[in-house]
């Protein structure tokens, strides 16, 4: 049985301007254990469909099951005790100010009733895992963003819940910070088996990170699957998008002082997972053909944890040869993107 | 008579203001969670509350102390005197306090509050346990904002022998032209303002973990 099942799901809104459909007719299913990525640009309706999990927004239509269990069919008070079973971080962390980093991470166990012993106890061994257990006397403004996000998740964890929620959590985070974060996230999911929900516009962190991705784009699903799927293979024009907005997101490239000089033959991108790089590709097609192709990126990046080899290729500006060079491509066992023109 | 003045004064000022929160607070806390944005919106009653709030602060104080002196005979027995003074200060401070109240609260960063729903918090526990530790700060530092105003009312309230420090100023300072008199009760009303500001101020700095 599916840990969460999104079934038919749409929410809308009513605003001043008339109603706003957040989300429409999403069916999302999610196994226990999964890391699930959903991601997507602002205003696809990732921030409203992972508060549909846990009910913090009611869906207008459709169901929210939770190991089979319809949320919508539970009372107030049932819903409360489920959502123990739901941890949730967020972006801007939301941590108590007022109260210092042990307190913090007590606070979900002083909601269950547990003794100020007990939960201070439990509170400590989650700062252990979480790796602060020295700041527990802190207070969360005397901490970076890194940290106060390590709290959250301490405070997530308390409860012992089945899942993981992240809304956006390493979006207000530097990229070693996030990655410390993701790598902290990863750790959880295997340790423990909770099954982490990650909500984000990264592609970066879906790519590293889940091993299933849901794509939404004005409250509808594009695309889902596999993440190393939809990394080699992406379908839909939103996943490109978010692909190629990933190309040159893990190092700082010059290339905008070379754009306007490559910017003449049609552009593809080639993805070859390690099978295909044994054998020199590129070499032997430009052999083949006796007509050059411009390598303008090349890249390796961890795909849940399998490398994957990332290029783009330019033809010639008046290259003769292009369909035949792509099928050499694909014949060759490479993934080939369509042709991209407009490059952010 | 100065050292009664001032410790009527005080006994205005910190009754007041007691019996101010004790009804202000609720009132306050009220009206944040029945707002449109809060726990549990209810329009009439924000309407209600709202309403009754405007009206009773649209009063002028000399005005509402006179106009309330059949209720002030009914809970104290006389219309003048320091613990009469109380109710008519009493009834101007609770929509001023539940005003202040209301604006501390909604400071609360609605993430904060988010986080805890998510966490299986009820709405009781979200009020008492979330909203109120977070907005503490605020709501220290517009205590000592409404003890500064009790205190200024209860000088008012000397026009009609309210008794107190302005009670003095007023008979001996405005009727019998004994300046001195009437500076020293003013001087003192300043010290008291300082006094409860700097002690408010201090507490509420102390309490912020903000920094």
């Amino acid at each position: 049985m599916s840990e969460i099942v999104i079934e038919n799901l749409s929410k809308s809104f009513v605003t001043k301007d008339g109603t706003v459909e957040a989300l429409k007719d999403v069916n999302i299913s999610i196994e226990a254990g999964d890391i699930f990525g959903i991601i997507g640009m602002s205003g696809a309706g990732k921030s409203t469909l992972v508060r549909c999990m846990n009910f913090l927004e009611q869906p207008s239509k459709g169901r929210v099951l939770i190991k089979g269990k319809s949320l919508g069919d539970f009372t107030e008070k049932e819903l409360r005790h489920q959502r123990k079973d739901i941890g949730m971080i967020f972006q801007s962390f939301n941590l108590l100010m007022q109260k210092s980093v042990l307190e913090n991470v007590c606070f979900p166990l002083y909601i269950q009733g547990k003794k100020k012993k007990e939960a201070r106890e439990r509170a400590r061994e989650l700062l252990e895992i979480v790796g602060l257990s020295d700041k527990e006397k802190a207070y969360p403004a005397q901490l970076s963003g890194g940290q106060k996000q390590r709290v959250a998740i301490a405070r997530a964890l308390a409860s012992d819940p089945k899942i993981l929620l992240c809304d956006e959590a390493t979006s207000a985070l530097d990229p070693q910070t996030t990655s410390s974060i993701l790598a902290l996230l990863k750790d959880i999911n295997q340790r423990f088996g909770i099954t982490i929900v990650i909500i984000t516009h990264q592609m970066s962190v879906v790519r590293e990170i889940c091993s299933h991705v849901a794509i939404l784009k004005d409250g509808v699903v594009a695309e889902q699957g596999l993440v190393s799927d939809i990394f080699t293979n992406p379908k839909s024009a939103v996943a490109k998008e978010l692909i190629l907005k990933d190309i040159g997101s893990d190092s700082a490239s010059g290339q905008d002082v070379t754009r306007s000089k490559i910017r003449s033959g049609e552009k593809i991108r080639i993805v070859f997972s390690e099978n295909s790089a044994f054998e020199p590709v590129i070499a032997n097609l430009v052999l083949t053909f006796q007509e050059p192709v411009n390598i303008l990126k090349a890249d390796t990046k961890n795909v849940g944890g399998v490398a994957k080899g990332e290029m783009i290729l330019e033809f010639t500006k008046d290259s003769t040869h292009s369909e035949a060079m792509k099928k050499y491509l694909t014949d060759h066992g490479l993934a080939v993107g369509e042709g991209i023109d407009d490059v952010e | 008579m100065i050292v009664a003045g001032i410790g009527e004064t005080l006994y205005m000022t910190l009754g007041a203001t007691l019996l101010g929160y004790l009804f202000g607070l609720p009132m306050g806390i009220l009206l944040t969670v029945s707002d449109k944005d809060g726990l549990k919106p209810n329009a009439l009653l924000y309407k209600i509350l709202d309403v009754i709030a405007n009206i009773v602060r649209s009063i002028p104080f000399l005005i509402l102390l006179i106009l309330i002196i059949p209720v002030t005979r009914l809970l104290v027995g006389k219309s003048y005197g320091p613990t009469a003074t109380i109710v008519p200060l009493t009834a101007a401070a609770i929509p001023f306090i539940a005003r202040m109240v209301e604006s501390s609260l909604k400071e609360v960063d609605a993430g904060v509050i988010e986080a805890a729903r998510s966490m299986g918090a009820s709405d009781l526990t979200i009020i008492f346990r979330v909203i109120l530790v977070e907005a503490r700060t605020s709501l220290l530092t517009n205590a000592t904002i409404a003890i500064g105003t009790i205190l200024g009312y209860t000088a008012m309230a000397g026009a009609v022998g309210g008794g107190g420090l302005g009670d003095i100023a007023i008979r001996y300072g405005y009727h019998r032209y004994q300046m001195d008199i009437m500076f020293v009760t003013v001087i003192l009303l300043i010290l008291l303002v300082q006094l409860f500001q700097t002690i408010g101020m201090a507490l509420a700095n102390r309490l912020d973990k903000r920094r």
